[in-house]
């Protein structure tokens, strides 16, 4: 007989929820990336995809109008200004082009595990039948189609695993090396494809189409390629559009006017004054910040279906998180041992530690754990039990325990099962047990009571208080979420009494105990019903109508294939805490457009202020007085505020591409920080980068 | 006393009066627009045009009433001027050109009363009484109804109801108008302000010459022409004539009865949201911008430095001298604030800097407070823009009272802020690049510019009153002001009721800790932010070429 003894490496309460503090990280921008992506800018002149872009559009149009009148009369300021033009319209695909770069390295990956595999098809396959195999290209392979894999081979398509068991490797699509398990039935019979069968064999009934595996669409995904434009962008997008066409309108209009007042101006002067007052600054950077904050998502391991999702999540009002793996470690562990009267914790500890050597459950482990910190209790070796007879956890004895040889037995279990087997070999329960026994209940937790026979007698030893333990932190994220104006309700299956006693711990605003699929379909209905958009995790099968109902659900790539349908958010690394990132990434997102907005807008007052006296002090001196940065020349002026406009676009592009700092915290504090930052910072800056830049060029010939 | 003692105690005053009928008329407006019960007149007139008063109507039909309304009442009031001949108590004055009757009764249609004919020399008593008069009233109600269709946008959830627009005119004109017409009518009587039928008499002047002097039903049309914001005055000196303004007691009346319903709609915009916070962060941005503004006016007018204002003790040219600085400063800002187009002050002869000022008032769009309905509607417009680039800011999808502000949201919003500058600049360019329409400019240099850029800015934001200097009773003048009248204020009604439409289909979206406060300064100071960036800075470089060129030495 062997004795296997397993310690946990940590204690339970350890496990943090995550490091550092809670902000969204960067991305780095390398800036060779620039370089590389210089084709793919210049690429994107062709009008065609301008279009798309109504700001950069007008630019564009604005530097073909002022490179045909420098052509016809060609002097060294229409020249400049030219070319700051057309290098603001490159500076914008230049943003767009960096931010799919880092999307398409990644779609090269995943092409390269999607290489051509041979499928062993089953034709006609029944469960316990045999049945005959053929090869067919891994293309060939339909809806309903069986396949075998065996270690060793790549399986050929997105699948749910009917037969067997087997190890598979997934790092080709989560980048995590570490094997996990697959196998028929439940909830973890997902398998992808691409990826690698290790060890043993396993039938997969095929549930893609081809060209449509989840390899596919995460290729398509990361390129951008099937990339539409969110609501919220359609609606900034419509904002900055409106604003071109006014500022469209006072340029158009301004000719006349300036003709009346014997101030007659250049086209390329015009031109520059159109370009400095639309909303270059964010209509340049608009779609990078879009693309880039899908690939944040895509650098934590989650894919998103759309846009729209990552932005739903950002607007998410109530989390519907599961208590088992995301407020707690996922199993009860012994935090304490209640010796009864006349007893001692040594004892109590030493014979809880005999009844659960061979009791290889988590709950069984964490008491010789316990055993082993709080008394210092050293693990038996196996000499030391021979003769011993374990006896098994069943559902009929609801016990577990020990016979050692000489008679002396050792159980573990439910209180009432415990008392019965006290009963049965002749003693009394203790009658401190019942309290005790109750006042762990009604804390939430699990009462195991300890008992030993000997000498013809039997009596109780004490109680083992099992409990969840709540992840460290995960009482301040819930904290911070609530800042945020998130409401989180913990789900689980757990009765009443439990769930309340963990949901008090971990701080959650609400939760629903002794949960069914139902249950929760009925509260994220409720939850919308009242206008609320919900998020929710979740893998199994069961899983998939509340996953489809919620506005952001997102799967376990460990679920069924049915759950990963459903969600419109697959998290590779099967965490669910990453709900609580995912909405932050989705906030951060539409932060990062706002303040890029209001910062090209602010904008606009120190340029009226370089470009207005630089038309008209000629023929009104006293406009003179509006050059307060007293710029040196009207021609250089007008330079400087062109290539600040340029220049600011390739100095923000990191900030698109990493999103805006991003501290959860409440809608006024966030607004004032950012407000302060990027509407003051917008309405400053440019006047100090006009002047420097003014500075600068007054020395160059042509423009003096 | 002083004049700028003068000045801070009838600004004083005002705001005392404004302070204190402010909760009860807001109050009275909502309970108005909320309660189910009818008056028997107003059963009446119902059973009288057809209308199940108990029905609501969709946005859409709403809209169409407005329009059919406002089609009917132009053409009443174009043909009641080309027949004006024929008519009872016409003085003997002939029919109305064509041209000028369109514009005219575009103009009293869309609240503007842009007057290009003389009203004393024009009009005959009855047209004045059962055509203008009766427009003062109606066109009024027409912005105050708008709004009242806007706030219900955001107060219902999932319906495509917005109110019914003939209920909701009636209550306006019989419940709020009309009481409050008759009551101040009285007041201004008392003051000396003139109220008969009588035709014209001669007149011997103290330096033994001729001249005409018309009486007519003045007090009972000025009284309407204020409250209203209409602005159209029964005299072409318009309230500098003694007739309509005689002394600074009616002065300070009449700027009371300007700006008492815009003001108090703010309470009534709190109280039906449910949230009176919300009318007081919308009232403390239009306090903001007037007291601004009034400032800046008496600013310049005291400080203009010629020899003659110098001696004056401030720019007296063009002022009434029974109105001096403050009680002329105070009149030209809160008209121009709230598209009144009364004047008691030649616009033409403000300073430069003060004429600015109040071309850049009208700019604004005329919501400080704005006129009846229209101004509140213009603000949480700009509002909604503002939301729009905050809301972003706090990561949320951007909700004002608790309606997500959606692509249809800000396509209508965006185009609200298209509509007047198009018609502002556009008008103004043709304007001056037409030789025939650059000859009606009667002063050269920067000065003639901002006289046609202030009829355009007039026009379109649905003022009225007038730069002079300007010779606008051609037929390209009187042609386009008036379909720029038109346009300036059936255009962004069609936005608004659209967005009303469109926010009362969704579904009220509950507020959180995450969702952005829009009843605290920060908000307040975003929306005066976005006033000047979005709004005002579109005019600069017209600005930069009249008032600022002339001003600027």
């Amino acid at each position: 007989m062997s004795v296997t003894t397993i310690e946990s490496p940590q204690g339970p309460t350890t496990a943090p929820v995550s490091e550092g503090p809670h902000r969204v990280a960067a991305g780095l921008l390398d800036p060779t990336q620039l370089l590389r992506s210089t084709p793919d800018a210049l690429r994107k002149l062709d009008p065609r995809v301008q279009l798309r872009n109504p700001v950069m559009f007008v630019v564009q149009v604005g530097a073909v109008l002022t490179t045909i009148e420098a052509i016809a009369t060609p002097t060294v300021f229409a020249w400049v200004i030219t070319v700051w033009l057309w290098l603001t319209v490159v500076f914008a695909n230049l943003a767009e082009a960096v931010a799919e770069g880092r999307g398409k390295a990644q779609a090269q990956t995943l092409r390269r595990t999607k290489r051509e595999t041979m499928a062993r098809r089953l034709v006609d396959w029944r469960p316990g039948a045999a049945s005959a195999e053929e090869l067919v290209p891994g293309v060939a392979l339909r809806l309903g189609d069986h396949v075998v894999v065996e270690a060793g081979q790549v399986i050929p398509g997105d699948g749910d695993v009917v037969e067997g068991i087997a190890s598979v490797d997934e790092s080709a699509i989560t980048g995590e090396s570490t094997p996990v398990i697959r196998e028929s039935g439940g909830d973890r019979s997902a398998v992808t494809g691409g990826t690698t069968v290790l060890s043993d064999r396993i039938v997969v009934r095929i549930t893609s189409q081809p060209g449509q595996t989840f390899i596919d669409r995460m290729i398509a995904l990361v390129e951008g390629a099937s990339r539409q434009k969110t609501p919220n962008e359609i609606a900034l997008n419509i904002l900055l559009a409106a604003l071109t066409i006014i500022f469209l309108l006072a340029v158009v209009t301004l000719q006349p006017m300036a003709i009346y007042s014997h101030a007659r101006q250049s086209l390329v002067v015009l031109v520059a004054l159109l370009v400095a007052l639309i909303p270059t600054t964010i209509g340049a950077l608009l779609s990078a910040i879009g693309i880039a904050g899908m690939d944040r998502l895509v650098q934590r391991n989650v894919l998103a279906m759309s846009g729209r999702a990552v932005e739903a999540a950002g607007d998410v009002n109530t989390l519907l998180l599961d208590k088992t793996g995301t407020i707690t470690l996922g199993n009860r562990q012994a935090t304490e041992f209640l010796p009864a009267e006349g007893g001692s914790v040594e004892q109590l500890a030493d014979a809880a530690q005999l009844a659960s050597l061979a009791d290889e459950t988590p709950e069984g482990r964490s008491i010789v754990v316990l055993a082993k910190r709080e008394l210092g209790l050293r693990t038996r070796e196996e000499g030391e039990l021979v003769g011993a007879t374990f006896v098994a956890f069943t559902a009929q004895t609801r016990m577990s325990g020990v016979d050692l040889v000489g008679g002396h037995q050792v159980r573990k279990g439910a209180a009432s099962a415990v008392r019965e087997w006290i009963r049965a070999g002749g003693g009394k329960p203790t009658s401190g047990l019942g309290p005790m026994v109750d006042a762990i209940s009604a804390a939430g937790g699990t009462p195991l009571v300890v008992a030993e026979r000997g000498n013809g007698t039997a009596r109780a030893l004490g109680v083992i208080h099992l409990k969840d333990v709540v992840k460290d932190g995960i009482r301040e994220r819930f904290a911070e979420l609530r800042a945020m104006g998130i409401r989180t309700v913990m789900i689980t299956g757990d009765n009443q009494l439990t769930a309340a006693a963990i949901a008090t711990e971990a701080g959650v605003d609400d939760f629903l105990a002794e949960a069914t699929p139902e249950d929760k379909m009925a509260l994220i209905r409720r939850e919308q019903t009242g206008g609320r958009l919900v998020a929710m995790t979740g893998d199994g099968t069961n899983d998939a109508p509340a996953l489809a109902q919620a506005d952001v659900g997102v799967a376990m790539n460990t679920g069924t294939s049915a759950a990963k349908e459903a969600g419109n958010m697959v998290d590779l690394d099967s965490n669910p805490t990453k709900l609580i990132e995912i909405v932050q990434i989705g906030k951060q997102l539409l932060i990062t457009r706002g303040a890029l907005t209001t910062f090209s807008i602010a904008n606009d007052v120190a340029k009226y202020f370089a470009i207005i006296p630089a038309m008209f002090a000629a023929v009104y001196p006293g406009l003179d007085t509006l050059n307060i940065m007293r710029l040196h020349s009207p021609t250089s002026a007008i330079t400087s505020a062109i290539i600040f406009n340029a220049l600011i676009i390739v100095a923000l592009i990191p900030l698109a591409l990493r999103g805006v700092r991003y501290t959860p915290s409440s809608a006024s504090a966030l607004l004032r920080r950012n407000l302060w930052i990027y509407g003051l910072g917008g309405l400053v800056l440019p006047f100090v980068g006009i002047k420097l830049i003014d500075l600068i060029i007054q020395f160059i010939p042509g423009l003096r | 006393m002083s004049t700028a003692a003068a000045g801070w105690w009838q600004a004083g005053l005002l705001v005392f009066a404004l302070a204190v009928s402010y909760r009860p008329l807001g109050d009275y407006l909502a309970h108005i627009f909320t309660t189910d019960k009818h008056w028997r007149a107003e059963r009446g007139i119902y059973r009288l045009i057809g209308v199940d008063a108990d029905v609501d109507q969709k946005w859409s039909t709403y809209l169409r009433a407005v329009l059919a309304f406002s089609a009917v009442s132009v053409l009443f009031l174009y043909g009641f001027q080309r027949l004006q001949e024929h008519l009872l108590l016409s003085l003997g004055f002939p029919a109305v050109k064509a041209d000028q009757a369109f514009n005219t009764a575009a103009s009293f249609v869309t609240n503007t009363n842009w007057q290009s004919y003389s009203g004393e020399s024009t009009m005959g008593h009855l047209v004045q009484m059962a055509g203008l008069a009766v427009q003062n009233f109606v066109s009024a109600a027409v912005g105050i109804v708008v709004v009242i269709a806007l706030i219900r946008g955001f107060i219902r959830s999932r319906t495509d109801r917005v109110g019914n627009f003939w209920v909701d005119l009636t209550r306006t004109c019989l419940r709020l108008l009309l009481p409050i017409s008759l009551v101040f009518a009285l007041v201004l009587l008392a003051g000396g302000v003139v109220d008969n039928v009588s035709a014209a008499h001669p007149v011997t002047t103290l330096a033994g010459q001729q001249q005409s002097v018309t009486g007519g039903p003045v007090a009972s049309q000025e009284v309407i022409k204020e409250l209203g914001t209409d602005g159209g005055g029964f005299y072409n000196a318009n309230s500098a004539h003694p007739f309509e303004n005689p002394n600074p007691v009616t002065n300070l009346v009449e700027i009371f009865l300007i700006l008492v319903i815009g003001v108090a709609l703010t309470r009534t915009f709190g109280r039906m949201v449910g949230d009176k916070r919300q009318g007081y962060a919308i009232l403390a941005v239009m306090a903001a911008i007037w007291v601004t503004s009034t400032a800046a006016i008496s600013f310049f007018e005291s400080g203009h430095h010629s020899a003659a204002a110098l001696a004056a003790g401030g720019a007296l040219e063009g002022k009434e001298v029974r109105f001096g600085i403050p009680g002329s400063s105070l009149w030209v800002a809160s008209t121009t604030l709230t598209s009144t187009g009364a004047v008691n002050t030649a616009h033409d002869s403000l300073s430069p800097l003060g004429g600015g000022i109040a071309i850049l008032n009208m700019m604004l769009g005329e919501i400080a407070p704005g006129g009846t309905g229209s101004g509140l509607y213009g603000i949480v417009v700009l509002a909604i823009v503002t939301v729009f680039v905050a809301g972003l800011m706090v990561g949320r999808t951007p909700e004002y009272l608790n309606k997500k502000i959606q692509p249809r949201e800000m396509k209508l919003a965006s185009l609200y802020i298209l509509t007047t500058p198009a018609l502002v600049l556009i008008g103004t360019g043709l304007a001056i690049a037409l030789p025939g329409e650059r000859a009606a400019v009667l002063n050269p240099g920067a000065h003639g510019l901002s006289e046609v850029l202030y009829a355009f800015t007039s026009t379109a934001n649905n003022n009225g009153s007038a730069f002079a200097g300007l010779s606008v009773n051609t037929v390209w003048y009187n042609s386009v002001t008036g379909v720029v009248m038109l346009l300036g204020r059936f255009l962004p009604i069609v936005w608004v009721l659209a967005l009303a439409g469109s926010l009362a289909a969704q579904r009220t979206v509950p507020a959180s800790a995450g969702t952005l406060p829009t009843h605290r300064p920060l908000f307040v100071g975003m929306l005066l932010g976005v006033i000047i960036l979005v709004v005002a800075l579109t005019y600069f470089p017209a600005q930069a070429l009249g008032p600022l060129a002339e001003g600027l030495r």
